[in-house]
């Protein structure tokens, strides 16, 4: 008796169970028919045992063998044997493939929601994880650098050579434009409130004062997290995916001398000289402004700031920025050190090594502004 | 009875920049055959593999899929045609973004029309077929080698593909798990019917499996030998075709 029938397929019942005549092509892009309707169908019936006619059986594909699939393990928690010497070879080994390995138990996530009260508490256990890993890598790092001092540091000076000129000379152009456009900036801002005074003069102050006390240090500092950070973190994280730095440590080798003090190094020894070029860079960008917007000679602006910037605000920008290059070298390699292994670990090492030092810039330039005003300076 | 082989090379000629890797390669890989490509290590079988599947272009010569040209197809053909291919890499190449059932997942959404339900039923199946029933919500990193490995060849195969090709599938595998990685790329090739393309060094692997072989040689850069690989250990005269495949020095 024939209980259904479409195209691709005919359900039939006999004294000999039901039979599931398959025809035509089973393929993902000729529309296979509804598999649960099917299924319905046939365990509403609840034959003895299914068999397969599939004489009419063309073109198939993984549609055909997922229908299949779903057929056998309802029929197996329901308990209708099923006859698959009826269906061809091909099919017929590619089911006892797909059923050859059962799923591993507990292998199978359930995807639930946490409560709140656990996603604070996983919140608290990883920043105490955090903190404690960078507590112990400021640790190693002070070892280090006692070793260094002692002249055991186990590095290649090579390695130095080759971060100081990617973290100093290679960044010139990228630190000429930003401390020029910065010193124009701040030029134009108080251009057009000084002029209201009259007191178009003391430009050549705020832009001197601004470069060499905050922002030639702050800005170097930030283009230097953006651009030498991320690449440590970067580094480092590719080296942790390639197990690089399982090969140091079995060899008994520090990563963090061999790996983190030259980076450390180059930037603090390039930093401040950094500093230097972005506070004259963004004193020309002043001048610039100054000459054009307000009619105040290069000479005028120049002897200005030689009158009433005094050398100790080059003096504390230049501490700043070699604070800040210890920051970002630091959180750099700490990052990339901590990366997990795999590619998108890697860019999370990065983005978070440029946030953490960014973080940690404004909050360390914020103490040493608090400690000079109340030293005097 | 298809007559045209599915893999068609005449004169291939393959370089980076002016080195010449390889030269004068012809050999055609038949309908349901599992083809292997060996040779000592830096002969360029990997990458004989990568101008196989569309990565890289012949620097002379033509690369033809079922009687059509690779390189002589417009982008759009090609791309249908590289689609109908599937690849596991020696890692397995998963994205490490993604869950295995994300990675599979990808190339049904891109290239089918089935429905969010139906995309799950595949993935659920062709993981099944590699012994990873359950394992959709892992991650590649929180597997294990093997593990990895199986998934990109569930990722490899989850649009049925005409062509499997396999570089070093038994690279970091230990040997149990590559006897059953060898008997279910021949299930497949029964199975689906499909056309294999190895690329090995593994012996024990190349005497299970392969049907028809070629043998590269990094000196005189071209097939040095080509025939079913026990053939090959039986009767072959070059010396070093027999070094390599009796192991000895």
């Amino acid at each position: 008796m024939t209980i259904e029938t479409s195209d691709k397929y005919q359900i039939n019942t006999s004294d000999e169970g039901l039979c599931l005549e398959l025809s035509g092509d089973w393929l993902f892009n000729t529309n296979p028919p509804d598999f649960d309707s099917i299924l319905q169908q046939i365990l509403k019936i609840t034959p003895e045992k299914i068999h397969f006619d599939c004489h009419k059986l063309q073109k198939w594909d993984s549609s055909l063998m997922t229908f299949l699939v779903k057929l056998l393990t309802n029929c197996k928690e329901n308990d209708i044997p099923v006859i698959l010497e009826t269906l061809p070879k091909g099919i017929q080994k590619l089911l006892q493939l797909a059923f050859a390995i059962p799923e591993r138990k507990g292998a199978h996530r359930a995807i639930l929601g946490q409560p709140v009260l656990a996603k604070i508490g996983n919140v608290t256990i990883e920043m105490h994880r955090n903190w404690s890993d960078l507590l112990a890598f400021v640790g190693e790092l002070f070892f280090g650098f006692l070793n260094f001092l002692r002249g055991r540091a186990r590095f290649r000076y090579s390695d130095l050579f080759f971060q100081i000129e990617a973290a100093g000379p290679s960044a010139l152009l990228i630190i000429t434009l930003i401390s020029v456009l910065i010193g124009m900036i701040l030029a134009f801002v108080g251009a057009v409130q000084l002029r209201m005074f009259g007191a178009e003069i003391f430009i050549a102050n705020l832009v001197g004062l601004g470069m060499a006390r905050e922002m030639g240090a702050m800005m170097t500092a930030i283009i230097m997290a953006g651009r030498t950070g991320a690449a440590y973190a970067a580094q480092l994280g590719t080296m942790q995916v390639n197990e690089e730095i399982d090969a140091l440590k079995t060899m008994g080798i520090s990563p963090i001398e061999f790996l983190v003090f030259p980076r450390l190094l180059a930037l603090c020894l390039t930093m401040p000289l950094l500093c230097i070029y972005a506070d004259f860079m963004g004193i020309i960008g002043g001048a610039i402004v100054s000459a054009t917007m307000l009619d105040i000679s290069f000479f005028q602006y120049f002897q200005q700031i030689q009158g009433f910037v005094p050398l100790k605000h080059f003096g504390i920008g230049i501490f700043k920025a070699g604070v800040f290059g210890v920051l970002v070298a630091t959180a750099g390699c700490f990052r990339g050190l901590q990366c997990g292994r795999s590619a998108s670990a890697v860019g999370f090492a990065a983005t978070s090594a440029v946030v953490t030092s960014i973080v940690l810039i404004i909050v360390a330039d914020a103490i040493i502004t608090i400690l000079c005003q109340l030293i005097g300076i | 009875m298809k007559t045209t082989p599915h893999l068609d090379i005449s004169n291939l000629t393959m370089a980076y920049g002016d080195v010449i890797i390889q030269k004068d390669l012809n050999f055609s890989v038949k309908h349901g055959e599992v083809f292997i490509i060996m040779g000592g290590s830096g002969c360029g079988k990997s990458t004989l593999l990568r101008h196989l599947v569309g990565l890289m272009e012949p620097s002379i010569g033509d690369i033809c899929v079922n009687g059509q040209n690779l390189w002589q197809a417009s982008i759009d053909e090609r791309n249908k045609i590289i689609s109908r291919n599937g690849v596991l890499y020696q890692g397995g190449a998963l994205w490490s973004s993604m869950t295995l059932s994300e990675n599979i997942a990808l190339p049904l959404t891109e290239y089918t029309d089935l429905q969010p339900k139906q995309i799950q039923e595949v993935i659920a199946y062709k993981l099944s077929l590699v012994g990873l029933a359950g394992f959709e919500d892992y991650y590649p990193s929180e597997i294990s080698g093997g593990m990895r490995k199986r998934a990109g060849l569930a990722r490899a195969m989850a649009l049925d593909p005409e062509i499997l090709f396999f570089d070093e599938p038994s690279a970091g595998l230990d040997p149990v798990s590559s006897r059953l990685l060898d008997d279910l790329i021949l299930e497949l090739r029964d199975s689906l019917g499909a056309t294999v393309v190895i690329v090995s060094h593994e012996l024990a692997s190349i005497f299970a499996v392969g049907d028809n072989s070629i043998f590269l040689d990094p000196e005189e850069k071209t097939i040095i030998a080509h025939g079913s690989p026990k053939e090959l250990h039986e009767s072959s005269t070059d010396q070093r075709v027999l070094r390599f495949l009796n192991r000895t020095t």
